[in-house]
């Protein structure tokens, strides 16, 4: 266990490195940082200043490297665009992606996995069929217009919510109810599925013949087995979660990662981008991490091969 | 010789007949396939369907209602927008941009993908190693925030999103290739092509690549549908496809100004939206599970 631990650490530092590397690159390729900053009208002198002070007239290879170093150290450089400590605007929107993102899964296993068991326990039916509707179509609803959607119906013309900020927590529904609806299907079809195979196993017709009760067979035998694929699924659901969170935060206005995303794009506003990028690739290295780990810890079979 | 052939010839339209009649009674191949065909039929008849001009502004007829609504008309069947263009008209020139965005996406992540799987299916050890770093690397690139950050920085047009998509979406296809692959290249009738001399490309294109199709067209359908939804997102948040060109995702963030009072300008495209991507997931999953009974859930 510990060697495939060590070598699954090793991959993901492996690949973080790679990620900044070719965000740096794609991101110094496609534009020079200096004219973002100084505007498309301004003088030849001012923008040549520009690109000495903050170092964007070395070659690219060592700028990577001066960026590297201090990252290691904390420093992720100076958004020009908010005059502020890249490293300090990060942490200050981190907060509110966390929390939104913990209410997206909890919405998503609370919905997800009991839609799969009772799809599981009648299959077939029209409960069966309902079911896996809701997860068809979840899957194809564009999160951007369940937003508005949402807000149409909910904030609009029932009054229910605010439209849109961060002010309270009621706040947080909407964007919630769309992020979670993202990874309902996944983990519904996952639990329905584990449900079925597991229903058909030795040890559930000596769980009916023993004479116990249904309440106890499903929940107590049957889906304590089911969950352990969705457990793996839902890390990993976690973590393309937090990707969409740049969509929803932006029409919802919520002011965390995923809005700091989009305002620094809009503002090519680079050192910002560039660690905002890195960071929700963090996210998702260190989620499918844990993914295959918590796999590798459920069944042997994977870390021996 | 003549009898074999036709023997053949007969035992080749009796699989196409037991395919096809697997896909008449798959319900959800057959009701996608036709929600697909008629997506696919309005955006190639919109210059003989559309009533109007999509980009025919009349200061005039701003924001019209549509017909079941009071004050709308048969003229403006689904209404106009703040430019007094016809809501309809846009809508079935935005199914062009749609299907165009979907296709090409597609077809360029699909060869760039296939490619990379086969070959790390067929040479395996470290060529498999290599791409399958790679493909890692890829899986942990946010996608959306990357492509809105490239789109932005190199300019917004069709064909930058369809080749930012291209280079985004390929991973699904590599994964595909390579583990069909791998089940078959070991097959008596692959060493058999090895042992005539064949060359490395000519078993991978005309042994393998044929045996990989049917998992990559579910996988290109499935691609195509999440092209499409992305596209729409950029153009949406105002970095993508640029107006005044139709894209639906264009016509939902012009019609949220008016989300209050004239709902219906957010809830037309978007419907339309959700018609063609349902459409398209209902044939890739129904596609998948008759090339691959397995793979359900």
């Amino acid at each position: 266990m510990l060697k495939f631990l060590l070598q699954r650490l090793a991959l993901a530092v492996a690949v973080a490195i790679c990620v900044s590397i070719l965000t740096f690159g794609l991101l110094g390729a496609t534009i020079d940082p200096a004219i973002a900053i100084a505007g498309e009208d301004a003088s030849a002198e001012k923008i040549q200043a520009l690109r000495e002070a903050f170092g964007y007239d070395k070659p690219l290879y060592i700028q990577y490297a001066n960026w590297f170093g201090s990252a290691l150290q904390g420093n992720l450089g100076t958004s020009p665009y908010f005059g502020l400590d890249v490293s300090k605007l990060i942490a200050d929107r981190l907060p509110v992606t966390m929390k939104l993102g913990a209410l997206a899964i909890s919405f998503a296993i609370g919905l997800g996995v009991p839609l799969g068991v009772i799809a599981a326990i009648y299959p077939n039916t029209w409960i069966d069929r309902v079911a896996l509707s809701v997860a068809v179509l979840g899957q194809a609803i564009p999160n951007f217009w369940f937003s508005l959607l949402l807000i149409i119906v909910l904030a609009v013309q029932l009054e229910l919510l605010p439209v849109s900020g961060a002010s309270t927590a009621s706040s947080y529904v909407m964007p919630m109810i769309v992020l979670g609806t993202n990874a309902v299907p996944a983990i519904m079809r996952l639990t329905r599925t584990g449900m079925l195979d597991t229903l058909q196993a030795d040890f559930i017709r000596t769980a009916w013949a023993k004479g116990l009760r249904p309440r106890q067979v499903f929940f107590k035998h049957a889906l304590r087995n089911a969950l352990i694929p969705v457990v793996a699924v839902t890390t990993i659901q976690a973590a393309h979660m937090l990707g969409g969170s740049i969509v929803v935060e932006s029409v919802f206005a919520l002011h965390g990662l995923g809005m700091l995303a989009y305002e620094s794009i809009l503002r090519s506003d680079i050192p910002t981008m560039q660690a905002v990028i890195l960071i929700f690739s963090g996210f998702f290295i260190v989620f499918s991490a844990l993914s295959d780990i918590i796999n590798a810890y459920l069944d042997p079979r994977i870390r021996v091969a | 010789m003549t009898d074999q052939a036709a023997g053949s010839a007969s035992i080749a339209s009796w699989r196409i007949f037991i395919a096809r009649s697997k896909v008449m009674r798959h319900y959800g191949v057959l009701s996608g396939g036709l929600m697909v065909a008629i997506v696919l039929a309005v955006a190639l008849l919109a210059p003989v369907l559309a009533p109007h001009d999509p980009y025919q502004q009349a200061l005039l007829n701003r924001l019209k209602p549509p017909f079941w609504m009071t004050g709308g008309s048969w003229s403006f069947p689904l209404g106009t927008d703040h430019m007094g263009r016809d809501y309809l008209s846009r809508l079935m020139y935005g199914a062009q941009i749609s299907i165009l965005i979907g296709v090409s996406t597609a077809l360029i992540s699909g060869a760039l993908g296939t490619s990379l799987g086969l070959a790390a299916g067929y040479f395996g050890g470290r060529v498999d190693a290599i791409i399958m770093f790679i493909v890692t690397v890829k899986l942990s690139i946010p996608t959306i925030l990357v492509a809105l950050a490239v789109v932005q920085l190199v300019g917004g047009s069709l064909q930058i999103v369809i080749l930012v998509l291209g280079l985004l979406l390929w991973h699904q296809f590599a994964v595909v290739a390579r583990s069909v692959t791998m089940q078959i290249r070991d097959m008596d009738y692959i060493t058999s092509a090895r042992m005539a001399g064949c060359s490395s490309l000519r078993i991978l294109m005309t042994e393998i690549l044929p045996n990989v199709l049917n998992q990559i067209i579910v996988v290109l359908t499935l691609t195509m549908a999440s092209a499409i939804v992305i596209e729409a997102s950029l153009s949406f948040l105002g970095v993508g496809v640029q107006p005044p060109l139709p894209s639906w995702g264009i016509m939902i963030a012009e019609g949220k100004e008016h989300i209050f009072f004239r709902p219906w300008l957010v809830m037309i495209p978007g419907f339309a939206l959700l018609f063609l991507v349902l459409a398209i997931n209902l044939l890739g999953d129904g596609l998948r599970d008759i090339t691959s009974p397995q793979g359900r859930g």
